[in-house]
């Protein structure tokens, strides 16, 4: 029978089939579960896969780098945005190149379902003119990772597989392979081209320019890029990815109208494309996210208007395909669709019942009147639905980490009371240099560190956090005199009030943090959590 | 054959467990199946769905196109009217009387079904409530399941086997009560009136 398998967990199974020996990742909707599914694989401790979390995402790529150099094979797991925290030794290891066999897997979310943007990872593939791969189905993607890792090694390049969040988390029947083995130790024969000081870097470079050709020769013969040619001239279709399931749900019935070139393999198959273009009348690039390749096809001096995509307006610029948008491209009549009882009112998300953070917004807000309604800095993580009414505490969510440095940037400017509060996991993966720059310049801003013991949003993952944020902070040099804790809870209300209004008078940097575990943990967790701080302290 | 279900409600309720049911009875009947869910924020009190397609051909996309829902089986009035643009026009409604209310502007449960009724088929069932009497309310969405069975081409025997794999790791006692829960839900929505005065 098969194994019904979410889109993640192909994907980890794949790895493990494929002879994975580490995984290195930070949680992140919609990469999660790919993480999880191999730590709680019963062939993970028989293989002794690594599968601890990472600080962060450029921490989890260093480490995988770290593993193949050593021969053997690694993946490193992330959604888009974690890919710009990685992105400089994603950059770099294109460069120097990989020994063991390397896949960088992203996990895209356009239409933005638990994201800040809708951004676009093939790009970030091109630009380290690394191969990309984009499965289109989940029995692909659970495929897919055979040859990812052969070829990464073949290459010598590191393989970045793209995803997107509908693939992600849907499940389907998969079949599985038989497991390969994992590689051995053996370092690198010659370990000059990992040491990239301008001499390395310059002959390394040129080989990556060079490999470029190899690599389209191989995608225009990958089984993965798919061309089918029909009789019928009226339109043909680039598929990329997911967006082919899209096509298919439309079409399969009867495809002898359309010519359809399924992409799953980048750099793209010049001659393929080539061939569909002389064949037909009219080319119609589905893809999700950004028109890459529709960009890189279309015409810029208007000379002909035979590309069709998002750029001409047959498919939106934003949120994710679905099969009527795909259809209605495809000029298939679509009956329309009733629309939703104006009776149904919206239902956002919002913190749990009993949730910390919650108390501390209270808290927060009591001051509000006093120090201003536009001082609260916030960041990546539950608490970010703070922003939110009926709390409307915060202010400001960019990237993760943020937080600190944009109180500090306001305080350089003269805001006075600026507020900082960022999760304790968002803290250590990206907080703590800020919090450097602000202890460096004494700067008048309050940091508060809502700890929860959890990175909650994705899960409720282990927090690196848990135990270590008052020697942390010591660490990096707050003052000890303004370093405080408090337990955001109703009855310490007026008590934390008095705290924050005091930290708020001194005109330096001061950390409070607030400790109160996520509601969501067992009580099983609890007590871990409680046993692990004291053997911490 | 090929089957279009939509499971809604609030993140935390439980509509996952439906489609694991309806997943492993696809499977074990040899069926192709999807069935993309959400995770991440709204899993926090918001809406959230679960597209579950089982046919005996290959199923391309994870989503259900609009209009081709043969059933939209909801833990919440209002979550299940969220997707009317999926039901297709002869489609099944089934659904919780229950509102979940965690928002301000919260409809009148009675508007919600008035509202449901306009379309011809609908199950509307206090399954909290037969949940609540035969032990936990948490089987709430084993009784609606049952309340569904008649309209899902699956076998009893297969969501009657998925059942008990889903819960055996637990205890024969919670598998036995999610089991009630399904025959229960059966029986009413068999005795409900709607169901036939419509049809």
């Amino acid at each position: 029978m098969k194994h019904l398998l979410l889109g993640n967990e192909a994907i980890a199974q794949g790895a493990i089939d494929a002879g994975l020996s580490g995984v290195y990742a930070y949680p992140g909707t919609p990469s999660t579960e790919i993480t999880e599914y191999i730590q709680k694989s019963k062939l993970t401790k028989e293989l002794n896969i690594h599968t601890t979390w990472s600080v962060n995402e450029k921490t989890a790529m260093e480490a995988a780098l770290g593993m193949s150099y050593t021969g053997k094979r690694a993946m490193v797991v992330m959604k888009h945005v974690g890919l710009n925290v990685a992105s400089d030794v994603f950059m770099n290891m294109s460069i120097s190149g990989i020994n063991g066999g390397l896949v960088v897997v992203v996990a895209d979310d356009p239409s933005m379902h638990s994201s800040q943007n809708e951004q676009d990872s093939r790009f970030y593939g091109k630009f380290a003119m690394v191969p990309i791969l984009e499965p289109s189905n989940q029995q692909e993607a659970y495929d897919i990772m055979h040859y990812a890792f052969d070829y990464s090694e073949e290459l010598q390049l590191p393989v970045l597989l793209r995803i997107v969040t509908r693939l992600s988390h849907s499940r389907s029947g998969i079949d599985f392979k038989s497991r390969r083995l994992q590689n051995e130790m053996q370092l690198p024969s010659d370990t000059s081209r990992f040491a990239l000081i301008p001499m390395n870097a310059k002959k390394q470079f040129e080989k990556l320019i060079h490999k470029k050709t190899i690599l389209v020769e191989h995608s225009e013969t990958s089984s993965f890029n798919e061309l089918t040619l029909s009789e019928d001239k009226e339109i043909g279709i680039i598929a990329c990815g997911i967006a082919y399931n899209y096509v298919m749900e439309n079409i399969s019935e009867d495809t002898s109208f359309y010519s359809i070139l399924k992409i799953s393999q980048y750099p793209l198959p010049k001659e393929k494309i080539k061939k569909l273009y002389k064949h037909c009348d009219k080319i119609l690039v589905v893809e999700e996210g950004y028109p890459i390749v529709e960009e890189l096809l279309h015409n810029y001096f208007d000379t002909n208007d035979k590309i069709k995509g998002k750029l001409t307006g047959d498919i939106p610029l934003t949120g994710e395909l679905n099969p009527n948008i795909v259809g209605n491209s495809l000029g298939i009549f679509q009956n329309a669709a009733k629309s939703i009882p104006d009776i149904v009112s919206s239902r956002p998300p919002r913190l749990c019942e009993g949730c910390g953070h919650t108390d501390l917004f209270n808290t927060i807000n009591e001051l509000i009147p006093e120090i201003g309604n536009k001082n609260v800095f916030g960041d990546i993580g539950c608490y970010a639905l703070g922003s939110l009414p009926p709390l409307n505490t915060i202010n400001t969510l960019i990237d993760m980490g943020a937080s600190i440095t944009m109180a500090k940037g306001a305080a350089d400017a003269g805001l006075e009371n600026a507020i900082a509060v960022i999760g304790d996991s968002t803290f250590t993966h990206s907080g703590m240099t800020g919090l450097l720059d602000a202890v460096y310049e004494n700067s008048p801003i309050t940091v508060i560190i809502s700890d929860n013991s959890a990175i909650a949003m994705t899960g409720a993952q282990e927090s690196s956090a848990v135990g270590r944020l008052h020697k942390i902070c010591l660490g990096i040099g707050v003052h000890p005199d303004h370093l405080k804790t408090m337990i955001p809870l109703k009855k310490n209300h007026q008590e934390n009030v008095e705290l924050l209004r005091t930290e708020l008078k001194y005109k330096g940097l001061s950390v409070i943090i607030s400790e109160r575990p996520c509601v969501r943990l067992s009580r099983d967790r609890k007590e871990d959590i409680k046993s692990k701080i004291a053997s911490l302290s | 054959m090929k089957t279009n279900i939509i499971l809604s409600g609030v993140g935390g309720q439980g509509i996952l467990t439906i489609a694991a049911v309806l997943d492993a009875a696809a499977l074990s009947e040899n069926l192709f199946i999807k069935q993309s869910e959400v995770h991440g924020m709204s899993q926090r009190g918001g809406a959230v769905q679960s597209h579950v397609r089982i046919s005996d051909k290959e199923v391309y996309s994870d989503l259900i196109p609009e209009g081709k829902a043969d059933l939209i089986l909801s833990v919440e009035p209002m979550e299940l009217l969220r997707y009317i643009p999926f039901l297709n026009k002869n489609g099944w409604l089934v659904t919780d009387s229950n509102p979940f209310i965690n928002t301000t502007n919260y409809p009148e449960k009675q508007d919600l079904y008035e509202q449901i009724k306009k379309y011809p088929y609908h199950v509307i069932i206090d399954a909290t409530d037969i949940a609540k009497k035969i032990g936990n309310s948490k089987v709430a969405n084993m009784v609606l399941l049952g309340a569904a069975s008649n309209i899902i081409p699956l076998s009893e025997d297969s969501l009657l086997n998925a059942i008990r794999s889903l819960f055996k790791h637990k205890s024969d006692k919670i598998v036995n009560l999610n089991l009630e829960a399904f025959f229960e839900g059966k029986k009413i929505a068999k005795e409900f009136t709607d169901l036939t005065v419509n049809k």
